[in-house]
């Protein structure tokens, strides 16, 4: 599971308000190279939770990103930037770990890199 | 985007044709069955390609955040009409069983589609003559999309249609109004006739029986 996937879940139990984000447990991060795309990251960019993502990269071991978003000028130009932002948000996989409901702390388990969102009925 | 992926086959073909990630795209897939999500997995390595995997029902977990950003979704969906109590067990049954008139798993897809899509969005989605498509189609109309069945095939057991969904400004003003053509109407009717009369063309689009 990328960062990008990650900031876009969110806690899906019912009555929860606040379901985003998740909270990463992890037990094993790979990383796995990908041809970088500046238009797709300029483009991804505004959907970005900023706040999310960067913590979420820290917790994965990658400590690059700064907390504050960057102006969006930055990714005109910063090519260096680009290349740190591209890693943490499709380089680095959640391979073994769980992510955490951050109201009720249920945990939404990881194996092989995919999280099982499946509720149980009294869940839904 | 897919949902219900099962064997991997569609997404699979859908990446292999658009090229993957190389152009920047981003690919996700979903399945209620954790079986059909390993499958998938494992075609998508033996034909190198890569896309996020998610097991969930329908796209529960990614609706609030994804909204509006969804540019491609196709859907194969348990369309067979089967007894309601079938619909959504564990086990390979979930894969076809649609309960009355096949809808009932199609009818949970369609909001979700329209929530996920975005502005310039396209859905395919597979629909036997049983689902009614005619009668989807003009739900799809009230909210606000044009349609066209691109595919139509039938074997000995099933008459099958691939319709594709995109929102129309005009479809919603349309409606809105209670005129059921424009000027603009009629001259997209016509360019996809012969859209369609070109597509005919290039590939067989007649019944077919094993």
């Amino acid at each position: 599971m990328r960062l990008l996937t990650h900031n876009m879940l969110s806690s899906n139990i019912k009555g929860v308000t606040n379901g985003f984000p998740l909270r990463i447990e992890v037990e094993k991060v790979v990383e796995k190279q990908v041809e970088i795309n500046h238009d797709f990251l300029r483009n991804i960019f505004p959907k970005i939770d900023w706040k999310a993502f960067s913590d979420a990269s820290r917790i994965m071991g990658y400590n690059e990103l700064p907390e504050e978003p960057p102006e969006p000028s930055v990714l005109e130009s910063d090519v260096e930037f680009l290349g740190k932002f591209h890693h943490a948000l499709l380089e680095l996989h959640l391979e073994e770990g769980a992510l955490l409901c951050p109201e009720t702390g249920r945990k939404f388990p990881v194996s092989k890199g995919i999280p099982n969102m499946l509720l149980l009925e009294d869940e839904v | 985007m897919e949902v219900g992926c099962g064997s991997g086959y569609v997404i699979t073909s859908l990446m292999l044709m658009l090229g993957g990630e190389a152009n920047g795209a981003q690919f996700i897939a979903t399945d209620m069955n954790p079986h059909a999500i390993t499958v998938t997995r494992e075609t998508m390595e033996a034909h190198g390609v890569h896309a996020e995997l998610i097991n969930t029902d329908i796209a529960s977990g990614l609706e609030s955040r994804l909204a509006g950003s969804v540019d491609l979704l196709v859907v194969n969906p348990p369309y067979v009409p089967t007894p309601e109590d079938e619909v959504g067990r564990e086990g390979i049954a979930s894969a076809w069983a649609g309960g009355e008139n096949g809808r009932s798993v199609i009818d949970k897809i369609l909001p979700v589609a329209d929530k996920l899509l975005s502005e310039r969005g396209w859905l395919y989605m597979v629909t036997l003559t049983a689902n009614n498509p005619s009668q989807i189609c003009r739900q799809m109309t009230k909210k606000g999309y044009a349609s066209r069945i691109v595919v139509q095939r039938s074997t000995e057991e099933e008459s099958l249609h691939i319709i594709k969904f995109w929102r129309d400004v005009n479809i919603e003003v349309e409606a809105n109004n209670g005129v059921t053509n424009s000027k603009a109407g009629i001259l997209d009717s016509v360019r996809s006739q012969i859209q369609r009369l070109s597509f005919w063309g290039s590939s067989d689009i007649n019944t077919s029986t094993d």
